[in-house]
């Protein structure tokens, strides 16, 4: 049903030119990675901070407001870098499972992040406690899920 | 000598093994990659702090003290499965020059991390809570995001064959660079 959809992807101007060219994907995908380093280091100082480890004798809503430019900035960073890898690929990503975990893992880590963890984060509670620890391990799993997925698209 | 050494290494057959498996090659190298959040990661939060760019209300000691075994750790994985993923084709990454690129980068951020520790992180106690480090610590922090950028990004193209040592002909610089010669036939 979709596949048509992913068919258009492909034939945009801009997922051909990606496609096409010997440097773009590599570089593009080199970029990409920058974002996730970036990603995981702002995910990891509020996560590990969460699950009472790492930066200890700080605030939780101190760090999460600090990370927070970081965070959105990755994600803005991997998503603009991610949409042209996608669109030089299309149909072979629709045929990739792994390409679909990826997909659907990334909607329920991104309102997870922005609704359950931020308001725990800026409610400060020290210390964190279960509800935290809970938070942060989840946060944790969901976005190493979409990691790994991304990761594995190009072995699968 | 270190080509014959590198060409035995990837004849051994845990070397064969690895280079052929499935999975386990597929495995190693994502974990290398996923770890780059965890040790890339908590450098870059570090680093930020030494500019003076973010966490600026956060204590330098609290990074280099409770953040700094975490970034060990992610950097023991990274080199048990970097080494790994060489030891399964030794003499084609020798020869492939973002390979070395991505050494000669790694040595100058472990230098410039040397250095940092070595140096102006002696006398933290002083500027631990001032929100713009002192200029040799935010030197250091610069240096070590510029550095780690590339190391990344030279890591990454490693998997692209363009400039191997069988894909002639290649400019004379690029043959240089990469030590491409009667040696490097057998490097594919």
């Amino acid at each position: 049903m979709l596949e048509p959809f992913f068919r258009w992807c492909e034939s945009t101007a801009l997922g051909r030119a990606v496609a096409e060219s010997v440097w773009a994907f590599p570089v593009i995908e080199a970029v990409h990675l920058l974002g996730l380093c970036v990603l995981g280091g702002a995910l990891l100082v509020v996560d590990l901070r969460l699950l009472g480890l790492g930066l200890t004798s700080q605030p939780v809503a101190r760090l999460a407001r600090n990370a927070r430019p970081w965070l959105v900035g990755s994600l803005v960073l991997m998503a603009a870098t991610g949409v042209p890898l996608f669109l030089s690929e299309a149909i072979r990503a629709y045929y990739n499972t792994s390409f679909w975990v990826k997909v659907c893992t990334l909607p329920v880590a991104l309102t997870f992040t922005f609704l359950v963890r931020e308001r725990v984060a800026r409610r400060d509670a020290d210390p964190p406690g279960a509800t935290g620890r809970i938070v942060g391990a989840v946060s944790l799993a969901l976005w190493l899920t979409v990691a790994a997925a991304g990761r594995w698209i190009g072995f699968s | 000598m270190i080509e014959r050494f590198l060409g035995w290494l990837g004849e051994t057959s845990w070397s064969v093994a690895l280079l052929e498996s499935l999975y386990v090659w597929p495995l190693v190298e994502s974990t290398h990659v996923l770890t780059l959040g965890l040790f890339v990661g908590t450098t870059v939060m570090m680093d930020l702090r030494l500019t003076g760019t973010a966490f600026r209300n956060v204590p330098v000691t609290a990074f280099t003290g409770r953040l700094l075994p975490w970034t060990r750790i992610g950097f023991a994985v990274m080199a048990a499965t970097g080494l790994l993923l060489f030891y399964s084709q030794p003499l084609r990454y020798y020869h492939n020059i973002f390979f070395r690129a991505k050494v000669v980068v790694l040595m100058l951020a472990g230098a410039n991390a040397a250095i940092f520790h070595a140096g102006v992180h002696r006398s933290a106690g002083d500027w631990d809570e001032d929100a713009t480090p002192p200029r040799s610590a935010r030197i250091a922090g610069a240096v070590s995001l510029t550095a780690w950028a590339v190391v990344v990004i030279a890591g990454r193209l490693i998997a692209y064959n363009w400039f191997d040592c069988d894909l002639q002909p290649q400019p004379g610089w690029v043959n240089r660079l990469a030590g491409c010669g009667a040696g490097a036939a057998g490097a594919e």
